[in-house]
């Protein structure tokens, strides 16, 4: 009888904030190859991480002074901080470097095109991905700047690198053009100017900040998006400085909190003010506030109004028949409980509602496996949720333009 | 399918390096030592099916609390935690489980020494 092959053993390597994200993810890529890698999937919701190759979107700001200004400061002690309200000390979000891919760096040495759409690409194939939807990262926090010029400075050049640089060497990346929400007619400049690029499939507003969504300032803005038929999404995020959550003392308590707080605020006045009555086919997406706040906010709007209808009078139904006529995306999706992520799904009309989202390289993105993995969903709804309704709200062509999970493995089976 | 016996490392090795994550023929493991014992645990993290052995392994994370009952982070010098790379779960080096959720714990696999050989069970 034959000796048995001896096993083909082989080390495997820390994961860590300079892993290639094939390796990161070839778990993720085996997740496709047994289970979706058929399926059309977009992810509405990833980072560019800009604050990468700040000098590049500094060096685009059109105005004299603040682009001598940032760029002084990046030469100097702001580095890739410079014009910005970060507060690097309270960044926390690797969770003390537990977390590697939280503002990696991607090995890129030899490969051509930018690092970025390099990264971009490699996350997408190994997640098994046929298009991504970029947001910025270090710019969700401009709502808060106290200079409202810098916002609309960097605005405008972020804008033109997301379309000059980035978005046109990938094809499967799309973008969200970032508003300087603060300054209402440079929100209108820029959608007039960029109407007519494919690349822009919507509009985004940073959900930090403190601007009354029902302002009578936007109401131009809002006539312009509704007729250029793209969507208008609220991306969330935190701010420590808000007086509420400086009660806080642990990262993990303001980000449960906040992520969940801008966009509520911003619904709440949304609906109470009438304006999907006002504008009545503009189509609104709530990104990055996980799931449970929906169906809380549901009820207690519609409860209120019902006791207090003579202050909110714009309203022909319920709260909550508007907010299952919107959108949201998935991530941070809680589900420690299924038969309350069931319920909270339903309250909605997820199956065609709802967006997946990664939200990488972010510390708590979201495998397209968590879809998958419910068990209460039809096959149906997953098709819809990973890939099929991003399709409908965008536009988007639905032929399969992403690589096999196989031949992703084949090329780089998760070594490290 | 029955399970085989394969030697993937020294036990001296082990001990001074603490950890080390194979694959065996395309089954992920991590082999640890710590405080004088050896587990193996299965590399897929029980939330996302991340590569939990392959994030970092370091001492746990506890809560000081003093007489007065005032409290402050601090690091065990008793307890280590294996941590996902992908979100961070932490489980415990020795009982495999989740810090604060029991119920949440990787896969064990059957690990053994013989002199300086340590062998698995896959």
């Amino acid at each position: 009888m034959a000796e048995p092959e001896p096993p083909a053993i082989t080390e495997l390597a820390e994961i860590n904030g300079t892993s290639d994200s094939r390796d990161v993810l070839a778990h993720a890529t085996v997740q496709a190859q047994q289970s979706y890698d058929d399926y059309f999937v977009v992810d509405i919701d990833a980072h560019v991480s800009e604050d990468h190759f700040w000098d590049e979107v500094l060096s685009l700001v059109d105005n004299d002074y603040w682009r001598d200004l940032g760029m002084t400061q990046f030469e100097g002690f702001g580095g890739k901080n410079a014009l910005l309200n970060i507060t690097p000390g309270m960044s926390q979000q690797s969770v003390g470097g537990r977390i590697g891919h939280q503002g990696r760096r991607e090995p890129v040495a030899g490969v051509d095109g930018h690092p970025f759409v390099t990264a971009a690409g490699r996350g997408m194939d190994s997640m098994g991905l046929d298009y991504q939807v970029v947001f910025p990262s270090a710019m969700l926090l401009l709502g808060m700047h106290p200079q409202t010029e810098v916002e609309v400075a960097l605005a405008r050049a972020f804008n033109r690198w997301l379309t000059e640089v980035i978005l046109p060497q990938d094809p499967r990346l799309k973008g969200m053009l970032y508003l300087p929400y603060n300054t209402p007619e440079a929100c209108e400049e820029l959608v007039e100017r960029y109407a007519d690029n494919d690349d822009i499939i919507g509009y985004t507003v940073c959900s930090t900040r403190n601007n009354p969504v029902h302002s009578d300032v936007y109401l131009r803005l809002y006539s312009l998006i509704q007729d250029s038929g793209k969507p208008l999404a609220f991306h969330s995020g935190y701010h420590w400085g808000d007086p509420s959550f400086a009660q806080l003392n642990r990262f993990l308590s303001m980000h449960a909190l906040s992520f969940t707080h801008y966009n509520q605020i911003h619904v709440t006045n949304w609906i109470i003010n009438a304006m999907p009555e006002r504008f009545p086919t503009i189509k609104m997406l709530w990104v990055e506030s996980g799931l449970a706040w929906i169906p809380f906010l549901m009820q207690r709007l519609d409860h209120e109004v019902l006791m207090r209808p003579s202050e909110a009078p714009g309203l022909t139904r319920l709260p909550s028949e508007y907010m299952k006529e919107m959108w949201y995306t998935t991530q941070p999706m809680e589900r420690t409980d299924m038969e309350l992520l069931e319920a909270t799904m339903k309250s909605f009309n997820a199956e065609t509602q709802l967006l997946y989202s990664s939200d990488w390289p972010h510390w708590d993105w979201d495998a397209p496996s968590t879809i998958t993995n419910l068990p209460f969903l039809s096959e149906h709804a997953k098709r819809n949720i990973l890939g099929l309704n991003a399709a409908r709200l965008f536009n988007l062509p639905t032929e399969r333009v992403k690589p096999s999970a196989a031949s992703v493995l084949d090329a780089r089976p998760g070594r490290s | 399918m029955s399970r085989r016996e394969v030697t993937v490392a020294s036990l001296a090795e082990l001990h001074e390096r603490g950890r080390i994550v194979v694959s065996i023929d395309g089954t992920e493991l991590g082999l640890y030592s710590h405080a004088g014992e050896i587990r193996a645990w299965r590399n897929l993290c029980p939330h996302q099916g991340g590569p939990a052995c392959q994030g970092k392994f370091l001492p746990r994370t506890i809560e000081v609390v003093d007489d007065a009952k005032r409290a402050a982070p601090g690091i065990s010098s008793e307890h280590k935690s294996i941590v996902c790379p992908w979100h961070g779960f932490e489980f415990d080096v020795l009982t495999g489980r989740h810090v604060v959720d029991e119920r949440v714990h990787l896969i064990a696999v059957p690990i053994r020494s013989q002199g300086d050989e340590v062998i698995v069970s896959i």
